[in-house]
């Protein structure tokens, strides 16, 4: 390893390094950052929510957008699965079922970069996972 | 770099290593492998999470799962229904008090409460990778410093920050180091105070063992400000776990070039040892801490000379304990002014205490000045124990005072503490309920105290165990109405004589149970009664009449054969041979033995 | 210097700045009772631990008591010696000491003269409230050949630290243990006979209480005297004389030898010698040894070694022996008097009056503890009879002469007795610091030389209080360096710069003690006043300047024990009576 020879040196270092932590950051603070849910019990896993997952995640950080991805157990929309919670800062959270990789694009493109409204979206029954 | 989708922080204090933290990150990785998600998930040991009570800590991350008491059996079902299910394992999440699990850290109202900047980085990153360090902006502060700022604008900037040394005595550190930077004689030298010697504080160890490049960076800035090109870092052997990850992290630190000679490719040169104390309460006094040092006796000295004045070998030395230089890098970065707006006027930005006694949560959290104690206790702490009545607390460890119900609502900061006769202290903070007897609780204090006394002035030395020995008295029942009087004057004299602020503090716990607790006192002393029903020699087993059947079971349980009685009649305990086990109590089926 | 103005009990005192309370109280005539602190001024010791806060007082604006041994003035400073706070302070420490102070004062060796008894008869101190239930350290009674220490009375006044350490650099004495068990011994609590103790006896010469006294010979002394079948035979040492009045209510430098000499016939002596006749029979082997090494010197002999050290004071031995083993080649060959004069005690006047040595004992007064350990060293013995079969100190002496019943100030002047008791003023001075060196200097010179010094014998340049000192004379066109320390810290200083190299002496006379051997650890306490110290010195001059004889060549009785029994100074019967060597003692004490 080489020494670091100056503030600038520690800043670009600080960069580089910056994705080891970045997810306790913000999951520290999730409440400031796109949280979204992903349900994956095991009807879930069967109908393909573990891609959905692992396509989110990366397709969020290639887009650039802060924000949190989390597993969630059964979401109770067991007839819509897979099914993803987006909650955006200060807003209600909203369910979105039946999702796919273009789906999921669509959501990160639309609702929560640009604001506008998706087809998709679950009925909500009043309650969010934490309140279960 | 590989992109984890999760991290699992695994605690790794000393208290959750001890039971079996590294089995358990052990167990984590094989499952993982098993699963195939090595590359998905990431097992970090961290330093402590505080939440020390319900050990070992286990935490999912970004959900902020919090799993507790977790055995390294437990870590398959956390693979596999959490990672892979996207389920909790409900039987692993923390309780509330008031019953319910709780999902998440953020929803426990042990850490709701807190703010974290001395503990920022405990249970957060792996102490033992620099990189993790720097990601949170490690060294951030040291390189400002070197490039932009005069060592005075930093003492500047300290002073202004208003933060007050953490170990004890609520100095200003500012000024401290204005007094080593103003000495011109060199060398000069930094010392951190690791000798954390007060009875259940850790979170000097805790922060060593979770952050330790936070008090290397701390140092070498106070180097820069002060003038002085060598720290020390005096710490108790006992802390087997701090020594290792502080070695790594002075290593580290080498290799990035950020102690040594010319640290950021400055010209300012820094380097860090490590002195190992013998674990000697009164070396947490600063002179004798220098003199333990140098080698010689651990015993304090007449202050003026002041370290800065005189200090390691007779050079100029600023001594601050761990969690004051724990919450310098964080003064450079964020600033002075971010730092003065928590806590109160004049104890600034926050405190980290040992909460321990009588407490649903035990462990160590960090909480702006100014908070209550009755949020400390009952919200962070969740309360009393076994729903039992709140009686008393103890600040300050050894040297502070016991604070009653009337003290709940007492913002706590140096000055408040001071007023209502105990201290802050290191931070200590023993919880006590209903069944505390206060007498023996100051007994307990000075028994202390007496073990940890350096002997060097008679007052401390002889007059703490007079005192030790008269409590001990009234806790038998044996001492008299006009010892009380004498017990008070012997604190007053032990005080107002003692070298340092061990002997002089010492009373400290006697007086101000006296003072708060007077009944308690004459009740033992006039009744030859334990209010708290604890101390045992004034306790008396008997028998009742209308309730004993004679069915001789307790007899044959006493051990000392203090029991008699013919079978079917009524027993008899006799009180000279009753050795007041509760033998009896345990074994009478029918309430017939009582205690008075 | 800047000074400072204070208000002491409503008096003002100007001091000089960094001034004590307890310093400017003094000059205004408050005696602020202390115990612990202790300031050796003409030796640069003070001992200021803040120990016992005995001396607290109240300053106005602070929060708690002050040490007044250790706290400095500032100006504007009110101080309050005598307020009910500070009275019950120091009441209430006082009692606390005592709580774990035995209290057999009756069978002290300190009783009557002790320091903490002083304070408690001064405090009026008349009980101590939960003695009954008090528990009392206990410590094991260590006895050496010189110093008997008795922890349970250690009060932790830290002097004798302040004597082993930081005036004799001998390290011996440090505190052990913590809190209520704290006491001071050697490391690991060893006997002090393992220790590297010399047996200076500084350490019981400043102690307050009974914790360290010397070992009491007094009993055998009576034993010996007792039995009509011993020939007992006293030496006694020159600084014994200047010292022993102050027991008997004089005034330091009071010179008492006629009537000790006196004294010590009526106790029953049968023979009352002087160790000064061995002093100068010293002189004539260290100064011959002197001279025969000077000159080889001079013509250029490579493997004599120089300077030449003095050998008299058996602490100082002891400390090279365990200090500096690899420089034991240095220190003159001669015998200290005392072993000179048992060793001939035992052969010459033994043969003279007919007696087997078996049948005579030989008993030292002496200044001095270490010379208890002296005696008992194996070479000075013959088929296990010791040359010196006991010493003495000018304490034990004064106690045997009260118990006597005898006013030692009523008893007539009386010499002693012939041949070993014909003395010069050169073996008087051996008792101060310089002495030695000087009485060597006056037969060094006059042998080396040829010449005679006539009137001109006093070397002022030799004499004084420092302690270090260096001088050159003149011996007739060769410049002789002399080099004096008392003290083995001074010592020490000394050894290193020969160890080194950088010495330029030609000799070096060294003695432990603060001012030779009047400040010796067996004299009477000075309690931390050395100018009782220099007083006894200016006793020694005045007695030497009164000697008929003041070179230790011309003393007749010398010269006849060279013609009778010894032949040649240096010879081969010399060797063998007046000689020894030195040993390497440091790994044995290191290991045991």
């Amino acid at each position: 390893m080489g020494k670091i020879k100056s503030l600038e040196d520690l800043k670009k270092k600080k960069q580089d390094l910056q994705k080891k932590v970045d997810l306790r950051e913000k999951a520290d603070d999730a409440e400031s950052y796109v949280q979204i849910k992903v349900g994956m019990a095991t009807s879930g896993i069967a109908s393909g929510a573990k891609e959905i997952y692992d396509f989110l995640v990366e397709a969020l950080e290639k887009r650039n957008v802060e924000a949190v991805v989390t597993q969630a157990g059964d979401m109770g929309y067991s007839y819509a699965e897979p099914t993803i919670e987006v909650t955006k800062p200060g807003e209600e959270p909203v369910v979105f079922g039946y999702v796919t990789k273009d789906k999921a694009d669509e959501i990160i493109e639309r609702y929560i970069k640009r604001g506008e409204l998706v087809d998709g979206i679950l009925p909500q029954n009043y309650r969010t996972i934490d309140e279960e | 770099m590989t992109r984890y989708k999760m991290h699992l922080l695994v605690c790794g204090g000393t208290g959750c290593r001890a039971s079996a933290a590294d089995s358990i990150t052990e167990s984590l990785k094989e499952s993982l492998q098993e699963h195939n998600l090595q590359d998905e998930v990431q097992v970090i040991m961290t330093g402590c999470f505080g939440f020390c009570e319900k050990g070992p800590i286990v935490k999912v991350l970004p959900d902020n799962t919090f799993y507790t008491e977790v055995k390294p059996d437990d870590t398959g079902e956390i693979v596999e229904e959490h990672l892979i299910k996207g389920r909790q394992v409900d039987r692993l999440l923390y309780e509330a008090p008031e019953g319910g699990k709780v999902k998440d850290s953020k929803h426990m109202d042990f850490y709701k409460k807190q703010i974290r900047i001395a503990l920022r980085n405990c249970g957060f990153i792996d102490p033992e990778n620099i990189d993790e360090y720097i990601a949170r902006d490690g060294y951030f502060a040291l390189g400002t410093v070197l490039s932009e700022m005069t060592p005075q604008q930093v003492i500047d900037q300290v002073k202004e920050s208003g933060l007050r040394g953490r170990g004890g005595g609520g100095f200003p550190a500012g000024l401290k180091w204005e007094f080593a930077y103003k000495n011109q004689e060199q060398p000069k030298y930094v010392v951190c105070n690791a000798d954390e010697g007060d009875p259940g504080a850790f979170m000097d160890r805790s922060i060593l063992e979770g952050d330790p490049h936070a008090v290397l960076e701390a140092m070498a800035i106070c180097g820069y400000a002060t003038g002085a090109d060598k720290g020390l870092i005096y710490i108790r052997a006992e802390y087997p776990l701090a020594i290792k990850r502080l070695k790594i992290a002075i290593e580290q630190a080498r290799e990035y070039g950020m102690l040594g000679e010319g640290v950021f490719g400055t010209d300012f040169n820094f380097d860090v040892q490590l002195r190992y104390g013998a674990g000697a309460f009164v070396c947490g006094e600063e002179t004798a801490l220098i003199h333990s040092m140098e080698g010689e006796r651990g015993e304090p000295t007449f202050k003026p000379p002041f370290p800065a004045e005189s200090g390691y070998l007779g050079k100029p030395t600023n001594v601050n304990n761990v969690e004051t230089y724990a919450n310098v890098p964080v003064i450079i970065n964020k600033g002075a002014g971010w730092f003065k707006k928590i806590g109160t006027e004049k104890s600034t930005g926050t405190k980290v205490f040992a909460l321990a006694g009588k407490v649903n949560n035990v462990g160590l959290i960090e909480v702006p000045m100014g908070t209550t104690l009755r949020e400390v206790i009952f919200e962070i702490g969740g309360g009393i124990k076994d729903g039992k009545k709140f009686k008393a607390v103890q600040t300050g460890g050894p040297s502070g005072g016991c604070l009653t119900e009337e003290h709940l609502d007492t913002p706590i900061d140096f000055d408040n503490l001071l007023a209502v006769g105990s201290m802050m202290g290191s931070g200590g903070m023993i919880v006590m309920d209903e069944d505390d007897c206060m007498v023996s609780v100051a007994k307990f204090f000075l028994e202390f105290t007496v073990e940890e006394s350096c002997g060097k002035c008679a007052p401390c030395r002889v007059g703490n165990k007079r005192l030790h020995e008269l409590l001990e008295r009234i806790t038998q029942g044996k001492a008299e109405k006009k010892d009380l009087q004498r017990l008070k004057n012997m604190c007053h004299v032990i005080a107002d004589t003692s070298l340092c602020g061990l002997g002089q503090t010492a009373p400290s716990p006697v007086l101000s149970t006296m003072e708060n607790f007077w009944n308690e006192y004459v009740a033992h002393v006039e009744d030859q009664r334990c209010p708290a029903g604890s101390c045992k020699d004034l306790m008396r087993y008997e028998i009742i009449p209308e309730n004993c059947v004679g069915c001789t079971a307790c007899a044959r349980k006493c051990p000392v054969g203090a029991i008699t009685g013919e079978r079917k009649q009524v027993h008899e305990i006799d009180q000279d041979i009753c050795i007041k086990c509760g033998a009896c109590v345990d074994a009478c089926k029918f309430d017939a033995v009582t205690i008075k | 210097m800047e000074n400072v103005k204070l208000t002491i009990d409503n008096k003002q005192v100007e001091v000089p700045k960094g001034t004590t309370i307890y310093k400017a109280a003094k000059q205004v005539g408050i005696d602020i009772p202390v115990l612990c602190y202790m300031n050796l001024e003409d030796i640069g010791i003070e001992n200021k631990p803040g120990g016992c806060r005995v001396c607290s007082v109240e300053v106005e604006g602070r929060k708690n008591l002050a040490p007044a041994c250790a706290t400095e003035v500032f100006d504007g400073m009110d101080v309050k010696t005598h307020t009910m706070r500070v009275i019950n302070a120091r009441r209430t420490v006082v009692e606390f000491i005592l709580s774990d102070h035995p209290k057999d004062c009756l069978t002290c060796k300190k009783s009557g003269n002790c320091e903490l008894q002083d304070l408690a008869v001064r405090l009026g101190i008349r009980e101590i409230p939960g003695q009954e239930y008090a528990e009392m350290s206990t410590y094991k009674t260590d006895y050496s050949p010189s110093i008997v220490r008795e922890l349970d009375k250690c009060i932790m006044c830290r002097r004798c630290e302040s004597m082993c350490n930081d005036f004799q650099t001998v390290g011996a004495l440090n505190a052990f243990n913590r809190g209520f068990d704290a006491a001071v011994a050697p490391a690991f609590e060893m006997d002090l006979q393992y220790s590297p103790c010399t047996y200076c006896g500084q350490c019981v010469a400043v102690c307050p209480t009974g914790a360290l006294t010397e070992v009491d010979h007094s009993r055998d002394l009576i034993d010996a005297i007792s039995d009509p079948n011993t020939t007992v035979v006293a030496q006694t040492a020159p600084a014994v004389r200047a010292a022993l009045g102050e027991e008997f209510g004089q005034e330091p430098g009071t010179l008492v030898t006629g009537k000790m000499v006196s004294a010590l016939r009526r106790l029953g002596f049968d023979y009352v010698f002087d160790t000064d006749f061995a002093a100068d029979l010293t002189i004539m082997e260290e100064g011959t040894e002197l001279l025969d090494r000077l000159k080889r010197h001079l013509d250029g002999d490579q493997d004599v070694k120089l300077p030449m050290l003095t050998s008299c004071c058996p602490a100082w031995v002891r400390f090279i022996e365990h200090h500096f083993p690899d420089m034991k080649d240095i220190p003159s060959s001669a015998r200290s008097p005392q072993q000179m004069f048992g060793s001939i005690a035992k052969t010459y006047f033994a043969d003279k009056i007919e007696t087997k040595r078996e049948n005579m004992v030989v008993v030292s007064i002496m200044p001095c503890l270490a010379k208890k350990y002296e005696s008992q060293r194996e070479e000075f013995s013959v088929e296990g009879n010791p040359d010196v079969d006991f010493s003495v100190s000018t304490r034990e002496l004064a106690h045997l002469i009260r118990e006597a019943n005898f006013n030692l100030m009523d008893m007539p002047e009386e010499d002693f007795d012939r041949p070993m008791g014909e003395s010069t003023g050169a073996g008087v001075i051996f008792g101060t610091t310089g002495g030695v060196i000087e009485a060597a200097t006056r037969t060094a010179y006059e042998m080396h030389t040829g010449g005679n010094l006539d009137g001109n014998i006093d070397f002022e340049q030799l004499r004084g209080f420092e302690g270090i000192r260096k001088a050159t004379v003149d011996f007739n066109g060769t410049p002789i360096n002399i080099g004096i320390a008392h003290g083995l810290g001074n010592a020490r200083k000394l050894l290193e710069a020969i160890r080194s190299g950088e010495s330029e002496f030609h000799a070096i006379e060294i003695m432990a003690c603060p001012g030779g051997c009047i400040g010796g650890g067996g004299q009477p306490l000075h309690h931390n006043d050395t100018t009782i110290l220099k007083a006894r010195q200016k006793a020694i001059y005045e007695e030497d300047k009164n000697k008929p004889i003041r070179k230790s060549h011309e003393n007749p009785e010398i010269q006849t024990l060279y013609k009778e029994f010894l032949g040649e100074a240096m010879g081969e019967k010399a060797h063998e009576l007046l000689h020894t060597n030195y040993f390497d003692i440091s790994r044995k004490i290191e290991i045991s």
